[in-house]
């Protein structure tokens, strides 16, 4: 059985201006251990999708219209606030873009460390100092003995990133959902904290989703690759397969844009349009307007995400056909 | 090689610090840039690459006098731009634009696009009143974008229809040199991509000289000829752009592409990472000797005594570390 297992999960934001289909049926499952990249462009739900597993969306404007998500036989969007409190911060924990804006400028990094122990788990305060300080100790903070007692503003990015980390990994979760982790750090940092997540899960054998917009950092990190775009999943193939053999045709769109793949001073690849306003409903395939391969029946039918190859499912009518 | 439009000479920025509360007095100042010698040629595109911190902006910012220098000189046209009277940096500026990071907050939430484009026009009475609104529809149409939304306000737009509308301001007055702090650095790829298509296709077209600062070396390796790498307010190593960032030189450039994840999973997997600790020191009181000492895998005692001085590394290449033949 699986860690957990995502369906049909659609989240809409009820605004003024228009019902916004933020996150519109998405499927997936992930097992222990696993390490899950979710990868699209601003807008694609990639974000909302977690956040609605974690409780985190704000209601109103937002609504889970539907959907299950179920985490070691627990749903977590229908069961009791205790059960949910029980599981998140506990055995899912999260980390989030901004260590800027993430942590409390008002408490000492001590008091934060601690809080997720004292709330979850039966233990002295002399014990869960232990903890904190062993944990801010095994993310490599120098010097964590001084540093434990300071605030978050006398710390640089890097570093408040690592506190975040050390934060979520107290419990020893089972799961850790990292939204853009490295997004806001210098490559040389994100670098080090890429480093960081990779031995810390091997040690605690924890399951990881790792969102980001940044294809080469999902390839480096990820068992397993799913590409969103307005609010669906389109791709989700193991990294090595959705890299060398990407079917869907917005994900050898996103692939071809990428600087690095290209040789110096070509013409980059673009996609022609903008993403699509997700607040107005989408007939047939959402990416149709900006596919080169677009044909009739695409702007008439939903693709459904179909598995083309064991582990490989893709959501285009004409790739599942064969003919692109 | 084409002529030298633009030539910083040692040119340093340091922001003064004070203590004391009643009775301010000088602490010490922040050396955001310290020392940068640098020539951009007539349609070359110069990267310039660094992490946060190492003055890479605020160098962008005291080339176009936004900063005053603190000292060296800023040499365009024949004129010290360090040393001009506001009327004559107003005229040098016809010749110099800039390109900023963040599309949201850099145009004016109350001018139209029209306004925003007709403003330098006006300043600068470069063409007659009633040319203006032809030469807005041109600029709009040369940077792709339709001429009909002339009357729309930046908020009608998504951020690289923005970057777009910036760009068409700079090239407003037809500049010779642009320079642009992080452009794409707010945007999705696929975006991203189209962005760098533009600025690459108006350089050509133009003859325009850039220098795109960036902090990701693969976008600033696919569109510059040359590229700088900048390390605490220093130039650490200069040279073309493919040769710097295929074969770097320097310690500190080598971790930096080293530090690149690569979209190939299977390069990925088998490379040998060279992960600096810790975070670049602080500008206000930057590490004796070599500033990277205290992170370089190569340090020595000398290190830690002697600055390097940018030394030849190679073809049209210098870099700043006094073991390059050694390592």
């Amino acid at each position: 059985m699986p860690l957990l297992s995502v369906t049909d999960l659609r989240t809409y934001f009820h605004t003024r201006s228009g019902v916004y289909r933020a996150v519109d049926g998405v499927d997936f499952a992930l097992e222990r251990g696993e390490t899950l990249g979710i990868v699209g462009e601003s807008g694609s739900g990639k974000s909302v999708t977690c956040y609605s597993l974690m409780g985190l969306v704000p209601q109103p404007p937002g609504r889970i219209e539907s959907g299950t998500a179920v985490f070691d036989g627990v749903d977590l969007l229908h069961c009791s606030p205790r059960e949910a409190r029980g599981i998140r911060g506990k055995r899912i924990a999260m980390i989030f873009q901004d260590p800027m804006t993430s942590l409390n400028p008002y408490l000492r990094i001590s008091t934060q460390l601690m809080e997720p122990l004292l709330i979850h788990e039966k233990i002295s305060r002399k014990e869960a100092e232990r903890r904190a300080l062993a944990m801010l100790e095994s993310v490599g903070l120098h010097d964590a003995g001084r540093r434990f007692h300071q605030y978050p503003h006398e710390f640089s990015g890097g570093m408040r990133q690592r506190v975040m980390i050390a934060m979520a990994l107290i419990t020893r979760p089972e799961l850790l959902i990292a939204d853009e982790p490295t997004t806001a750090l210098d490559v040389t940092v994100q670098a080090q904290i890429l480093e960081l997540i990779k031995a810390t899960q091997q040690e605690l054998g924890m399951a990881v989703i790792f969102i980001t917009h940044d294809l080469a950092v999902a390839s480096g990190l990820c068992d397993r690759v799913q590409v969103m775009y307005a609010g669906r999943i389109v791709e989700t193939a193991g990294t090595e397969t959705l890299f060398r053999q990407p079917r869907h045709p917005y994900t050898r769109a996103l692939q071809r844009s990428i600087p690095a793949l290209q040789p110096k001073g070509a013409e980059l690849y673009t996609i022609a349009g903008l993403p699509p306003d997700v607040s107005k409903p989408i007939r047939g395939c959402a990416f149709a307007p900006r596919c080169e391969y677009v044909a009739e029946r695409c702007r008439t039918l939903v693709p459904p995400l179909l598995e083309v190859a064991p582990g490989h499912a893709q959501a285009c009518l004409r790739a599942q056909a064969g003919e692109i | 090689m084409a002529e030298p439009i633009l030539e910083l000479v040692d040119v340093r920025t340091h922001f003064p610090l004070y203590e004391g509360f009643l009775r301010r007095r000088p602490a010490g100042a922040v050396k955001a840039v310290d020392g940068v010698t640098l020539t951009l040629h007539r349609g070359e595109v110069l990267g310039l690459v660094g992490e946060s911190g190492c003055g890479k902006s605020t160098l962008a910012r005291t080339i176009l006098q936004l900063i005053p220098t603190t000292g060296g000189s800023v040499r365009m046209g024949g004129r010290d731009l360090a040393r001009c009277t506001p009327k004559e940096l107003l005229a040098a500026r016809r010749d110099l634009q800039m390109v900023f990071q963040d599309p949201y907050a850099s145009l004016n939430p109350r001018l139209t696009v029209f306004d925003a484009l007709a403003e330098p026009l006006h300043v600068h009475q470069v063409c007659p009143p009633a040319a203006i609104p032809g030469r807005v529809a041109e600029l709009m149409r040369t940077v792709g974008l339709a001429p009909r939304f002339m009357q729309k306000y930046p908020h009608e737009f998504s951020g690289g229809q923005r970057q777009r509308i910036a760009i068409a301001r700079a090239l407003a007055l037809e500049p010779k040199v642009i320079v642009a702090d992080e452009p794409v650095s707010a945007l999705d790829v696929s975006i991203q991509a189209q962005i760098l298509n533009l600025l690459a296709q108006l350089c050509r077209k133009m003859n325009l000289s850039l220098i795109f600062i960036a902090h990701d070396l693969s976008v600033v390796k696919h569109i510059s000829d040359r590229v700088a790498v900048m390390y605490l307010g220093k130039i650490v190593e200069l040279g073309p752009a493919v040769d710097v960032i295929e074969r770097p030189r320097h310690p500190y450039t080598r971790a930096l592409v080293s530090a690149i994840p690569s979209a190939d999973p299977a390069v990925e997997r088998q490379r040998q990472r060279i992960v600096l600790s810790g975070d670049p020191p602080s500008p206000i009181n930057p590490p004796r000797g070599c500033a990277f000492h205290t992170r370089c895998p190569h340090v020595q005692e000398r290190c830690r005594e002697i600055i390097p001085p940018l030394v030849p590394a190679g073809p049209d290449r210098v870099a700043a570390c006094i073991r390059l033949d050694e390592i």
